[in-house]
């Protein structure tokens, strides 16, 4: 049997900080795709209370605490990022673990450099602790998370990953040289 | 431009992706013959004021909308799922 060394998305590019800003590779332990049938949503969420204890969320919040989160993620979809979860009647359910890049941003000025990429509104009056967006970063479709005070969660499809790194780095850049 | 995704909200229109009239959802029956069917894949309208379009949340939720616009004032007068119009 071969043994494969398992690579993770960010594996080799990151920590980096750049002036306030940190960032650096945040990989759930898993990510599962949920999606309810028709009609099915309330007893979908209260199937993820009972395994996690986090709620089926609205669209553009998520649930739940750091390690557990379920996230709005598009359309009749969230994601349960944290432990895998066992299979939910009434909903379909595709394990995604390895096919995002996931990362942190955090520091002072953290909203700023997000600001140069991703076309919502971050002021933390609007886009608040808890709520998460499906939006672009730069050219990249990709989630948002507010998860703490100047500290942000974001998410890439895996193969963009190099690319998510060069874009925030920019930016992090960008805000450092502002003083 | 800016359209209200009935999920996600006001969206800057980079994140939307056109594919056209809001005809798919009109579709003629098989039998409907030629020239209902020409008409369906050719002929499009070119309206000076509200027109009925298809947009793909691509950079958001990933949801279809129709979306109600004038082509005079830019205007953007509606947005719907259009899982909700073709019901
Ligand atoms: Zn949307």
């Amino acid at each position: 049997m071969v043994e494969l060394i398992a690579k993770s998305a960010c594996d080799g590019l990151l920590p980096k900080t750049i002036g306030s800003l940190t960032l650096s590779e945040a990989a759930p332990e898993a990510i599962t795709s949920v999606t309810p049938f028709r009609g099915q949503e309330a007893a979908v969420s209260e199937a993820l209370k009972a395994q996690i204890g986090a709620a089926w969320p609205a669209p553009n919040r998520m649930t739940g605490r750091a390690g557990a989160r379920v996230v709005f993620s598009g359309r009749g979809q969230a994601f349960v990022l944290g432990p895998r979860i066992a299979p939910i009647a009434g909903a379909a359910l595709s394990d995604q673990t390895d096919a995002w890049a996931s990362v942190e941003l955090s520091g002072t000025g953290a909203a700023d450099a997000l600001a140069r990429l991703v076309p919502i509104d971050l002021r933390p009056g609007v886009f608040r602790q808890g709520h998460c967006a499906r939006t672009l970063i730069f050219h990249m479709p990709g989630l948002v998370m507010h998860t703490g005070q100047d500290r942000y969660g974001l998410m890439v499809f895996r193969s963009m990953a190099r690319t998510l790194v060069h874009d925030l780095e920019s930016a992090m850049e960008a805000i450092a040289a502002r003083g | 431009m800016r359209i209200t995704c009935p999920i996600c909200g006001a969206r800057d229109s980079r994140e939307f992706s056109y594919r056209g009239a809001a005809l798919a959802l009109q579709r003629p029956a098989p039998d409907a013959g030629d020239d209902a069917w020409a008409d369906y894949v050719h002929l499009r309208e070119n309206p000076a004021g509200d027109t009925r379009e298809l947009w793909y949340h691509e950079g958001g939720c990933g949801a279809w909308i129709v979306v109600t616009r004038n082509t005079v004032t830019h205007e953007v007068r509606s947005a719907e799922l259009a899982a909700e119009v073709a019901r």
